[in-house]
């Protein structure tokens, strides 16, 4: 699969990407590379940057240095608002609270902004947005306002929002943290199949069987910079890192897979 | 933790309340049924004093109308991030909500002229004209503290996931933000327009004809002691029967839109 990837575009590249809120730097250095149609995941523990490696993609924080590019885009010297937001029609995101917009209902939240920012006619609008809806297995829920559904149901919107501007590019920011266990599975099964789809997208999980499964590239973050990037078994069960092999052996499950690997 | 008591209780205060209004109420109808002289008077100065609170209730409305306008503009103007558009409106708002109402009806009766020069031609300003910018400068004021709280009740993820779909701050202010601070401005505003609609009595002082200075010429002109009492018992009546539903309403209200 890596080779998969080096012979596909690349989409996404970020080079040397320093941030620090204040005194607080969060990113010392982030390189990561993301080919057209790859699904890369990001894991690491809590506090190490993954969630401000996605919000610098898209503009939503700035970084002090370094290289970002999108498509093209030259994300890092965009100095204006009006850049931004044509950057994020590109990219859609979806966030781990799923933050839908709560006095707009689901065929509204997901209308709302190929509508009024794209001007795209509200039948077209409304029939792609019927037909995400129905991609996410949510076809009967047009009519009801985010407070009726559930956390697992809001996440699907909140899926199906960010495809609505057809975006080259998702980023999913632990968007099956704040869940209960019995509704991951439905809003992983959405993004797997979104995945093998060819959508291009970045993953920020704690889900490792789900990184593991669906991802081309998994990349390792510690203390603000991106410690490997590698193909997921090459990442899970043969890396030399012994601080990656204690954080996947953390996780239950992993210790037992890696040491059957090892006595091999 | 006691939502459910809240209700409960505040029907148990409201109880002896409106026995009170009941028993004053039906008093003064007692009043006025063995009075039929009393009854006859009032009857006959009732049309005047309507004529007083219609002009009550176009100032409150007018007053309120600009008074929103101008404060949901100046609450986003506080919210700005530039210091340079925050700044007026921070001091603009701190100055009015500080300042007595009756202060403000003054300055404006004797700041503005009589009449204004437009084309050519003599406009009147007429007193009650003068008391609507009077009330609607500090009910702007308090519409500005009311919408920039609002905004800022909203979650900043809101923010974030609007400008994740391309939004522009202002289109996100415009389309997010200001429609989920309606419900949470509603009670608030309400408040504040039965506070102004009972300020209005205040243009009196100015020499507007409302209802408060028709109750004046009506009891200058009957003079009698018991008339005198019967109207302004009316006319506590017209403010109480005017603001109190929509107080009652906006208790309502915020208990329907009491974070769940």
């Amino acid at each position: 699969m890596a080779q998969d990837s080096t012979a596909r575009p690349i989409l996404v590249e970020l080079q040397d990407v320093h941030l620090s809120f204040g005194a607080a730097e969060v990113l010392k250095g982030i390189d990561l590379t993301v080919a057209k149609g790859d699904a890369v995941s990001i894991i690491g523990p809590s506090g190490s940057g993954k969630s401000t490696i996605l919000r610098c993609i898209n503009g939503l924080a700035q970084p002090q240095a370094g290289r970002i590019t999108v498509a093209g885009t030259r994300v890092d010297t965009l100095r204006n608002e009006a850049e931004r937001i044509a950057l994020r029609k590109r990219i859609g995101i979806v966030f781990q609270q799923y933050n839908l917009f709560p006095h707009l209902t689901v065929l509204e939240n997901i209308t709302i902004a190929p509508t009024r920012i794209l001007k795209v006619p509200r039948a077209e609008a409304e029939a792609l947005a019927r037909d995400l809806l129905a991609r996410v297995r949510l076809a009967d829920k047009v009519a009801a306002y985010p407070g009726e559904l559930s956390g697992g149901q809001q996440q699907r919107v909140a899926i199906a929002r960010a495809l609505t501007m057809r975006p080259e590019l998702v980023l999913f920011d632990e968007v099956t943290s704040a869940l209960d266990p019995e509704m991951v599975g439905e809003v992983l099964a959405v993004i797997r199949e979104l995945v093998r789809d060819g959508l291009t997208s970045i993953l920020v999980t704690h889900e490792m069987r789900f990184a593991e499964e669906i991802s081309d590239t998994i990349a390792f973050t510690e203390n603000g910079r991106i410690v490997a990037q590698a193909p997921p078994a090459e990442l899970f069960y043969r890396s030399g890192n012994p601080r990656i092999r204690q954080f996947i052996g953390g996780f239950q499950g992993y210790r037992d897979a890696v040491q059957d690997r090892e006595g091999i | 933790m006691s939502t459910a008591a809240l209700p409960a209780r505040g029907r148990a205060a409201l109880g002896p309340a409106w026995a009170w209004l009941a028993l004053v109420a039906a008093g003064f109808l007692l009043w006025t049924v063995l009075d039929a002289r009393l009854a006859r008077d009032l009857l006959d100065w009732l049309p005047y004093l309507a004529s007083g609170f219609a002009m009550n209730i176009l100032i409150s409305v007018l007053a309120m109308s600009a008074g929103t306008l101008a404060g949901v503009t100046l609450g986003a103007m506080e919210l700005s991030a530039s210091r340079l558009v925050r700044a007026p409106a921070v001091a603009y708002v701190q100055v009015f909500r500080n300042a007595p109402h009756l202060v403000l009806i003054f300055a404006t009766t004797y700041i503005f002229p009589f009449e204004i020069v437009v084309a050519g031609n003599y406009l009147p300003f007429p007193d009650w004209l003068k008391a609507v910018f009077g009330l609607a400068i500090p009910a702007s004021a308090y519409v500005a503290e009311i919408v920039r709280g609002a905004i800022q009740s909203v979650p900043t993820t809101q923010w974030d996931a609007a400008k994740g779909v391309g939004m522009s701050r202002g289109q996100t202010l415009r389309w997010i933000i200001l429609p989920q601070c309606l419900r949470r401005a509603l009670p608030p505003w309400m408040n504040l327009y039965a506070s102004i609609t009972m300020s209005t009595a205040l243009a009196s002082l100015v020499g507007v004809h409302e209802l408060l200075h028709a109750a004046t010429d009506a009891s200058t002109a009957v003079r009698r002691d018991d008339f005198t009492i019967a109207v302004y018992l009316t006319v506590l009546a017209a403010f109480f029967l005017f603001c109190f539903p929509i107080s009652r309403l906006t208790r309502r209200l915020e208990r329907r839109f009491a974070p769940r």
